[in-house]
């Protein structure tokens, strides 16, 4: 019989506005955990990996619900859900490449719960680190990942810095692919992150996966208006087709005018600890027509200073060739 | 500290509840009451030994923190509950309110066995806290049938079309296809498999199943 079928106990909290769970994520601090959707944070205290001594839900706060028109583009809630994304009009008629990206994370039910804050703030797969093992990543000083032994096939191609975990989430990419800006609130007040520098990676913090602290928020996403309506492409690569998080991942925004690519953001996820911009076969592609000849050629490069591990190797012809498809389309 | 944190979800909309008295049955009624009193099941062996283990015993609430004695809407009936704050509406359904149709088995949101509605839309009760569903309506399988013993539409097309094996997924699988068929009551076939692709069948009778959504959707 399983011990693990309950999870411990913990004090919860419902505040119903911003400033209340600011209050309780600075009273407690790391011994608080935030909760969106909870389809990730309830599997951690359940495995006895993560053991808060408050949860606080952010599932009745309002205003971090919804998606509003803005004067420039669109600003999403941080709880709004990954089915409201995939069956919003503006979403899917102006940036459908985030439609399209929301609407390959899990399954059904996991996108009725599941957030666009959370599923951009999710912590990576790695199963050493998420089997509660004193990693690197958990404040331990070794990765069982990169080792002559370990079961690294998911792991990085890029960025490894003592910890290989990558990224796994979908609508990631598609936010960097977007040039969306981040909006996170905290103690002294709101900043906004660009979504390119909103992901970290372990040389810069090898504890957690983005630049929002322990007692701030990620309030909304906004996405500008520039790449409204531009040619987009997402594509998915998984073991599974539902239920299954990316081996590697592509989202892509293109402006095309008169035949000639005039701006181009090209992202993949599940490659590095952060969504990873291909600006190398970006610049190639800018001023040539989004043929398969350019496809090819941009998309060669596209795994250029990659360092795969003993079992991920599999992963530079395949981010490749979803490079070249995002260019040419999947044809 | 506000002190609205742990409000019950009817009076921060300054709605009255609007839930039905319980109409089940004395015997039914006195079963679930003395569940409730004496907080033993003779049924679910282990689990619910681990669940009082795990987390009852002095818990001591932190100031602020959720109520524990909620009313839930459940397949139109208000039921009062004491629930945790560390509890799934899995745990509250079948070892609280003996609702035992929600099948457990992954517990981690990768099954869909568990599959109930939240007004209207699937959720996987073991990956859903019960205290996030107060002032919400809760349909489990066991909420679906008519009054007078009337299959809905799904559940009777799954028998018509011999949808299940084993029929341990059934119950989450009958309900993402009545909320597929909520949302869209002509659903393509890809569209239904799109539907139930939350929910696992390990006997495989995913044509099956498909099979039966089609059928429910052609005769509702």
């Amino acid at each position: 019989m399983s011990t693990k079928d309950v999870m411990p106990q913990f004090a919860l909290f419902q505040p119903t506005d911003i400033e209340n769970a600011l209050d309780l994520l600075e009273k407690y601090g790391e011994r608080g955990w935030k909760v969106a959707g909870g389809q990730d944070s309830y599997d951690w205290f359940k495995d006895r990996a993560k053991r808060p001594e408050a949860v606080i839900d952010l599932g009745g706060i309002a205003a971090l619900h919804g998606i509003r028109e803005t004067a420039d583009g669109i600003e999403i809630g941080a709880l709004t859900t990954l089915s409201e994304i995939v069956d919003s009009p503006i979403i899917t008629e102006s940036y459908g490449v985030l439609a399209q990206a929301a609407g390959r994370v899990a399954s059904p039910q996991i996108r009725n719960v599941g957030t666009l804050g959370g599923n951009l703030c999710q912590d990576t797969r790695c199963w050493y680190y998420r089997s509660g093992l004193d990693c690197y990543r958990a404040g331990g000083n070794t990765c069982y990942a990169d080792t002559p032994e370990g079961m690294n096939r998911e792991h990085c191609l890029f960025g490894a810095s003592r910890c290989v975990a990558v990224t796994p989430s979908d609508t990631a990419a598609a936010v960097v692919a977007l040039d969306a800006e981040m909006v996170i609130r905290g103690p002294a007040g709101e900043r906004v992150v660009p979504a390119g520098e909103f992901f970290i990676g372990p040389a810069v913090n090898i504890t957690r996966m983005t630049v929002v602290e322990a007692s701030e928020l990620l309030v909304a996403v906004r996405i500008p208006s520039k790449w409204a309506g531009a040619d987009f492409y997402f594509e998915k690569v998984a073991d599974r087709n539902t239920w299954d998080f990316p081996l590697v991942n592509v989202a892509s925004s293109m402006i095309v005018n008169n035949g000639v690519v005039e701006d181009i953001r090209i992202v993949c996820s599940g490659v590095e600890c952060v969504p990873k911009r291909i600006e190398g076969a970006e610049q190639i592609v800018i001023g040539s027509a989004p043929d398969a000849e350019t496809a090819d050629l941009a998309g060669g490069t596209a795994s250029r200073g990659a360092t795969p591990l003993n079992y991920n190797h599999f992963k530079i012809p395949l981010m490749e060739n979803l490079v070249k498809r995002a260019i040419r389309g999947n044809v | 500290m506000a002190n609205d944190t742990h409000q019950d979800a009817n009076a921060n909309t300054g709605q009255p509840p609007v839930f039905e008295e319980a109409r089940d049955p004395v015997t039914r009624r006195a079963f679930i009451k003395s569940v409730i009193a004496t907080g033993a099941v003779a049924s679910t062996g282990g689990i619910m030994l681990v669940s009082l283990s795990g987390c009852s015993d002095d818990a001591t609430p932190a100031a602020g923190s959720v109520e524990r004695l909620v009313n839930l809407n459940i397949n139109g009936k208000s039921r009062p509950v004491d629930v945790l704050p560390n509890e799934t509406l899995a745990m509250t359904l079948r070892y609280k309110l003996g609702l035992t149709g929600t099948k457990l088995a992954c517990d981690r949101g990768e099954c869909g066995a568990c599959t109930v509605l939240v007004d209207d839309v699937t959720h996987n009760s073991c990956s859903t806290l019960t205290h996030s569903v107060r002032g919400r309506a809760v349909t489990t399988i066991e909420g679906l049938e008519q009054p007078d013993g009337t299959l809905h539409p799904v559940q009777q097309a799954m028998i018509d079309e011999l949808g299940p094996q084993c029929g341990f997924c059934t119950p989450g699988q009958v309900m993402s296809g009545v909320a597929l068929l909520k949302n869209n009551p002509n659903p393509s076939r890809e569209e239904a498999r799109q539907g139930l692709a939350g929910n696992l069948c390990r006997c495989g009778a995913y044509d099956h199943y498909l099979n039966s959504i089609m059928r429910a959707a052609r005769v509702s």
